[in-house]
């Protein structure tokens, strides 16, 4: 059992942030990392990185966006409650060196995926400027831990209502047109925005790298649930990932695989919601 | 005159009671029933107690057959499973999945006239009979060595190791990547083959002597194994499985509703898909399915599929009957179930449709040549006779390789070149001291019973090593 020692809700309650007790993954997990979790008896094991560890108090950190049925029974649990189960740490780290100038970006929860792999660029010693971008304001997440993790931070909304009107893409067009050292470019968010991100930064054949979310059953290598086209060869995102070259990567197949179970997905949002008798 | 052997009446051997095929195909329920005292004792009343028992030849732990067959004869059934527990810790799980045909009851001596003596449906019947009804003896515990042992896996070459270094009283963990232990027993083998119910009972026993069982624990990412002996462990035994499924790697794998056996299985049984929206992993009920391959792995997704609701479950074979892998019992089960074999066809590539999801595969008939690396005659295709099967999910069952996560982490353990861990044929040592491996990790996928010989003989030779107190390795 694994104890959530604090909560926070943000963007709304779409996003929730827990830090659990888990000090023999907290000691060893690394930037880029991610947990399986599942809550209870009944549940399914999802994946989600973790936003920060703290090995001396023993705690690790994730943040998950309330999408479906694992989410959304997740964000009633309260401070005290326990995990039933948390596996980690999972995944290849972040391959972290000191090249340059490094741009970060991270759309909507992508953000905190971003936020370790930002801090350890920077630790490196690279200039790291971040681009985080949301829907609305209110939607925006970790503008005070991305600010601090990096070096020149810029905010975008896509209705305008704080930053940069506008996608983060834009952003980081901008930052290539005027500034032609960019070594490296690391995006993390929904599988549309790293698929058009990755599109012009090819233009700018500059190095990317992108994080990736497919669903995952047991995330050690022993089912193929993961697999994703990369260079034309099927790879595993779980012990192969969860980062891989943004350029090789079939964004197409992998945002049909995302969308496998639509229908269970629903059902269970469903009779979930029927059951707590909440709305959404 | 020489005294006659009494004679005995010439008794066949006694069918297993079971769920009728059309009933069995719409539930998760056990297919036996397992024989009731009166057919145990009546079919253990055949066997001719050999004064040299071919059959314990046979058993790669090498149960003394004759003498847990003669308790069950007596009526002490309890003392039946006792006397099979002094070689076999799992003898529910063996009983229900040794493919005993090739093993004990292959050289049973009546098997040549007649029909052999039913060893694997005794065996499982002294050991449910125990589970449920009889009285839980525990073996005297032997005095503490001090030696530490980390097991890595919970599956059945990791609790054989488990349980017997207990008993000879080392301190022993095993670590299990799963949250719950069983490895093949929980996540592989269907709940009507297997109860998982069992492979808890079975856990329980081995914890209630004293093995301590912590899940969760990926070896390889949470500690190395350096990391397992700086924590004060003497030995480590590696019990990983061949867990890294094999894909066809032709045109179309990654559409959606094409499955490794592995993760059909695993969402099925470790995760109770088939229990959805009770249980939360979804899991495709196709409509039309094929699975590829023949193994034991094949039978079982062809089955779990028709309990799921298919209409069709089809099995697409490279080669033909004879060569089939599966335990002679799962086909014969799939077969009454309505599973179609479609022998000597090969896939060459998946069809999908504009969602992502497949819709057919096209596939080329084989005919069989000369004979391959593994005995087997090589399939060859037939030019011209391409044809379509549609489906609507595809398992894909051609078996499992070795799980790369822990050798990648672990350069100084000898790897043979198709990534198995190379372990020493009596001992099963490796090429890192005090590190020992056993099972399909070290052999490719093979059998429950065989990971369980291994680990009785990798347990020998860690007691040896740390009674010993051995400095020299290889």
């Amino acid at each position: 059992m694994y104890r959530i020692i604090s909560k926070r809700e943000m963007a709304e309650g779409t996003v929730c942030e827990f830090a659990l007790e888990a000090p023999a993954i907290a000691a060893k997990a690394e930037p880029g990392q991610f947990v399986v979790v599942r809550p209870n008896e009944t549940g399914e094991r999802i994946p989600l990185t973790m936003a920060d560890t703290d090995p001396e108090k023993g705690t690790v950190t994730i943040i998950f966006q309330v999408v479906g049925k694992t989410t959304a029974l997740m964000q009633t649990y309260e401070v005290g409650d326990a995990l039933l189960d948390v596996i980690g740490p999972l995944g290849k780290p972040t391959h972290v060196e000191k090249i340059g100038t490094v741009i970060c970006v991270g759309g909507g929860t992508g953000v905190a995926v971003m936020h370790p792999i930002t801090r350890a660029y920077k630790k490196a010693g690279n200039h790291v400027i971040a681009i985080i971008g949301a829907r609305t304001k209110d939607l925006l997440i970790l503008e005070g831990e991305m600010k601090a993790a990096s070096h020149d931070l810029r905010v975008c909304t896509d209705d305008g209502s704080y930053g940069h009107h506008g996608f983060v893409t834009e952003v980081l067009k901008e930052i290539l047109d005027k500034d032609k050292n960019v070594r490296l470019v690391v995006g993390i968010g929904p599988v549309p925005m790293m698929k058009f991100l990755c599109k012009l930064t090819k233009t700018y054949d500059v190095k990317t790298v992108v994080s990736l979310n497919p669903i995952m059953v047991d995330a050690t290598g022993m089912c193929g649930a993961c697999r994703v086209s990369v260079g034309g060869v099927t790879r595993f995102c779980c012990v192969d990932g969860p980062e891989f070259d943004g350029h090789a990567v079939d964004f197409e197949e992998l945002s049909k695989r995302q969308s496998a179970y639509l229908t269970e997905e629903k059902k269970a949002m469903e009779q979930f919601m029927g059951q707590t008798g909440s709305g959404s | 005159m020489a005294q006659e052997k009494p004679q005995r009446k010439k008794v066949p051997r006694q069918k297993m009671p079971e769920q009728a095929p059309g009933v069995r195909s719409k539930n998760f329920d056990e297919v036996p029933f397992g024989y009731d005292p009166e057919l145990a004792q009546l079919e253990a009343s055949r066997c001719l107690q050999c004064k040299k028992p071919k059959c314990v030849d046979g058993c790669p732990v090498e149960i003394d057959i004759p003498s847990f067959i003669q308790l069950i004869v007596d009526g002490d059934f309890d003392g039946a499973a006792r006397e099979i527990k002094k070689t076999n810790g799992l003898p529910a799980v063996c009983g229900r999945v040794c493919p005993q045909e090739d093993q004990c009851e292959k050289l049973c001596v009546l098997g040549k006239k007649g029909e052999p003596v039913a060893i694997g449906r005794l065996e499982r019947f002294a050991a449910d009979w125990e589970r449920t009804k009889g009285e839980l003896i525990l073996p005297e515990k032997t005095p503490p060595t001090g030696k530490k042992v980390a097991v890595v896996g919970a599956g059945p070459a990791g609790l054989t190791v488990a349980g017997d270094l207990i008993l000879k009283g080392h301190d022993v963990t095993i670590f299990e990547a799963l949250h719950k232990p069983g490895g093949v027993l929980i996540y592989g083998i269907p709940e009507f083959r297997l109860p998982k119910s069992i492979v808890e009972a079975e856990v329980n026993y081995l914890e209630k002597l004293g093995v301590k069982v912590e899940c969760n624990a990926v070896i390889g990412r949470i500690e190395s194994i350096d990391g397992l002996f700086e924590r004060g462990y003497d030995a480590v035994f590696l019990g990983l499985g061949a867990g890294h499924p094999m894909f066809m790697n032709i045109p179309g794998e990654n559409l959606c509703g094409i499955y490794s056996a592995n993760e059909y299985l695993t969402r099925s049984n470790l995760m109770k898909a088939y229990l959805f929206p009770e249980y939360d992993t979804p899991i495709a009920r196709g409509k039309d399915v094929c699975v590829l391959g023949a193994g034991n792995v094949s039978m079982d997704s062809a089955r779990t599929a028709l309990r799921l609701g298919a209409d069709r479950v089809r099995i697409v074979y490279r080669r033909s009957r004879t060569e089939m892998p599966a335990r002679i019992e799962e086909i014969h089960h799939a077969e009454e179930e309505g599973v179609e074999f479609h022998l000597l066809t090969t896939p060459i590539r998946f069809i999908g449709n504009d969602d992502g999801w497949v819709t057919g595969m096209e596939c080329i008939k084989m005919e069989l040549g000369e004979p391959d690396d593994s005995g087997r005659r090589r399939p060859v295709p037939i030019k011209g006779s391409e044809h379509m099967l549609e489906c609507d999910l595809v398992a894909v069952a051609i078996g499992a390789g070795p799980n790369p996560l822990l050798p990648t982490q672990t350069p100084e353990l000898g790897l043979n070149k198709r990534g198995y861990i190379v372990a020493e044929h009596e001992t099963g040592k490796t090429s890192k001291p005090g590190v020992w491996a056993g099972g399909d990790i070290v052999t490719g996928s093979a059998t429950v019973i065989l990971a369980m010989g291994a680990g009785r003989q990798a347990a020998n030779s860690i007691h040896d090593y740390l009674i010993q107190n051995q400095t020299t390795w290889l």
